[in-house]
């Protein structure tokens, strides 16, 4: 398709009459309801979103959004740059990142950009990319294997795309993650106070509506699959609304031209091939069963944790920073007394002013 | 000669002397200013203006343009919106040992076809060679001086509530196209660099006398950058209109999918102007008689609250902040 094409469809999902008239089906419920409900956006492309497309300033006192752990880089331990570190600096390794990684800091405050003049460090826009990349050299190249399902496919076929063209120096450190787990272990938690969940598009584009029916039956609590443009976002919300004032735990999914009811079990399949499930640790939340994908034992010779004999990934927390607590909903940035002063995206103390979707990041830049 | 420059070709010696007159000189002469020596004696009896720039582009030739074109274009914009008319320009180059020759006389042709487009003189320059690996294939400053046409005050300082803000052209084309180059992005070659001489625009709005307030081209940080920097100089605020800012489609396109914010890309042809509103319909009109100036809107008001800030009125009617753009500029992973 034409990049103006894709553009022309995108015109009508910011059309501003029919936001209007959403906004006002919006209030309408909202005078229905007899207390404040709390809806989670789960992930970091809707925080954004939402913000930019000024959603919020739109929305009647009594609907409040918060922020979830959806942000790749805002949920991968400070460790875990630390091991980045080590590969680059011990054992001389050539490591390629997405965008945001560089930016964030490990437990010495260090960030890999620092490498960038070096060349050790390359940031790649696609995995695609991986292949030619270990074709350069001779040297070991590691690819800093973050992201939820949406990504995972992608990272995945650009790791294959390299061993079919016989690549044997490109490693994976992977520290993927997946969503539902998440989304349950939030729910564990019984002061949770979550009314409904606006759930990940992209994701869900992968795992499909079927991934998420343990929100109706063992939660009870609905949840709408999103799209991410302005009029997605306020049907999203609409349709949450709607559930919720009568009771309804139904997941809906009203990102149809995008999520299919079972996903992309093309996309699954190839994940599975490679990957195998374990217990991640996610950067303030902890341990998490079953919530993260590593290359199973097969690929063990690819795996850059075993390869290199990585540490176990630890995670320090800096003083008085709540980024645990935002990821869970339980606080907003504005709570925390370093946001805004100490913690800056220019000078960003914890993981969700790190990255451009980080909650406080976009509380920071977008205001309202 | 060779065809790659070599350390020798800064030392001052007999190979930097055959570079300045068998590549140089044949290409930037100027029949009145035929000496091309360390100094040059300039005619002036009028209010003066000066500006400096230094370019590393990477890569030296993008879609649209390069580092040429744009060390004469860029200087020569930012004596144009400061209400100068360029006249002089002095250029510095840092070559890399190994650069080709050949490319270096693709860059002198452009600098000579933009200063003649901008009708500007480059009376004087100096080059430097540094050891390869130590440079950017070329690094290249310009230096400009203009006369000035427009003697009004422009400070953001004496703006007042309902001023208005034009923008000259669509955001974003040179930031996308560098960068498309640079990490050879399969953004299309529809995308070319905007760079362009600003000067004829410009000069359209210095009849308006006090009643054009402000002018300032959006370059690094692009549209976001000026709007915070000149909102951070007055007491008051900027309103931006989402729904009224020119939009180039494929560019538009092209930072959505890698995630980056037009507001905030570079550009090199577009600038912002702040007036009174009565002029704001004659000053789009008389833009839009230039190509580069065709898409001119109002995109904005000066507004009271909240001063010191700039708050967007976004497409659907909500509101937000317009932050400073903030680090670099890198591609979100999903």
């Amino acid at each position: 398709m034409l990049l103006k094409e894709i553009m022309g469809i995108n015109d009508r999902y910011s059309d501003p009459s029919v936001a209007a008239g959403l906004v006002k089906k919006i209030e309408e419920i909202s005078d229905t309801l007899s207390r404040q409900v709390r809806l989670m956006e789960v992930c970091g492309t809707h925080t954004v979103a939402l913000r930019r497309a000024g959603i919020h300033s739109l929305l009647p006192a009594k609907v409040k959004l918060i922020s979830g752990p959806g942000c790749p880089v805002c949920v991968t331990p400070s460790g875990y740059i630390d091991n980045a570190f080590r590969l680059i600096e011990k054992h001389n390794c050539r490591v390629a990142s997405f965008g945001d990684m560089v930016k964030v800091p490990g437990s010495d405050g260090r960030t890999l950009s620092a490498h960038t003049g070096s060349g050790r460090i390359k940031v790649i826009y696609s995995p695609s990319e991986l292949s030619a990349l270990a074709a350069e050299t001779t040297e070991a190249v590691v690819f800093l294997a973050i992201g939820f399902e949406t990504t995972i496919p992608a990272a995945i076929s650009g790791f294959r795309k390299a061993l079919e063209e016989g690549r044997k120096n490109l490693f994976l450190y992977t520290a993927f993650k997946t969503v539902p787990p998440a989304l349950q272990f939030l729910l564990s938690d019984e002061s949770h106070m979550l009314d409904g969940f606006l759930l990940p598009g992209h994701v869900s584009v992968i795992i499909g509506r079927e991934a998420y029916g343990f929100l109706e039956r063992k939660n009870g609590i609905p949840g709408v699959i999103t799209g991410f443009e302005p009029i997605d976002m306020l049907i999203g919300i609409e349709t949450l609304l709607k559930l919720i004032r009568v009771g309804d735990a139904r997941v809906v999914n009203a990102y149809k031209r995008a999520v299919r009811e079972g996903g992309n079990p093309a996309a699954r399949a190839l994940m599975y091939d490679f990957l195998e499930p374990y217990a991640a640790h996610w950067r303030s939340l902890g341990i998490i069963n079953d919530s993260g994908l590593r290359l199973s034992s097969r690929y063990r010779d690819f795996d850059a944790a075993s390869v290199f004999s990585l540490a176990e990934e630890t995670d320090a927390g800096a003083p008085g920073c709540l980024c645990g607590a935002v990821i869970q909903g339980k606080v907003t940035p504005a709570d925390c007394g370093l946001f805004g002063k100490a913690c800056t995206p220019d000078r960003p103390v914890g993981p969700c002013m790190v990255s451009s979707e980080g909650t406080c990041a976009a509380y920071f830049r977008y205001g309202f | 000669m060779e065809d790659r420059i070599r350390l020798e070709h800064g030392s001052g010696g007999v190979l930097s002397r055959e570079l300045i007159e068998q590549v140089i000189y044949p290409v930037l002469k100027n029949a009145a200013y035929p000496s091309l020596t360390d100094g040059t004696d300039i005619r002036c009896s009028v209010s003066m203006c000066m500006s400096t720039d230094t370019y590393v582009v990477d890569p030296v030739f993008f879609p649209g343009g390069d580092i040429g074109k744009l060390a004469v274009f860029g200087t020569c914009n930012d004596l144009a919106v400061s209400g100068a008319r360029p006249e002089y320009l002095s250029l510095g180059f840092v070559l890399e040992e190994g650069f080709l020759l050949e490319e270096f006389s693709r860059v002198l042709d452009s600098i000579a076809k933009a200063a003649a487009e901008a009708a500007v003189a480059v009376v004087t320059g100096d080059t430097k060679v540094v050891p390869a690996g130590k440079g950017g294939g070329i690094y290249i400053n310009s230096t400009g001086i203009g006369v000035k046409r427009f003697t009004g005050n422009l400070d953001p300082a004496e703006f007042v509530t309902g001023d208005e803000v034009i923008l000259s052209g669509p955001l974003g084309a040179h930031g996308i196209a560098v960068l498309g180059a640079r990490e050879r992005l399969p953004v299309g070659d529809a995308i070319l660099s905007d760079c362009a001489n600003l000067y004829p625009l410009c000069e359209e709005l210095f009849s308006f006398g006090s009643a054009l307030k402000f002018m300032r081209d959006a370059t690094r940080g692009g549209l976001a950058a000026v709007l915070n920097e000149i909102v951070a100089a007055g007491s008051s605020g900027i309103l931006v209109r989402e729904a009224d800012i020119p939009v180039n489609r494929d560019v538009a396109a092209a930072a959505d999918i890698l995630g980056l914010n037009t507001l905030e890309v570079a550009n090199e042809g577009v600038f912002i102007a702040v007036v009174a509103p009565e002029i704001t319909s004659d000053a789009l009109k008389r833009l839009s008689k230039h190509a580069e100036g065709r898409s001119a809107a109002a995109i904005g008001t000066v507004v009271k609250e909240p001063a010191g800030k700039v708050i967007m009125e976004t497409r659907i009617g909500g509101r937000r902040i317009v932050d400073l753009p903030r680090g670099l500029l890198l591609p979100r992973i999903c």
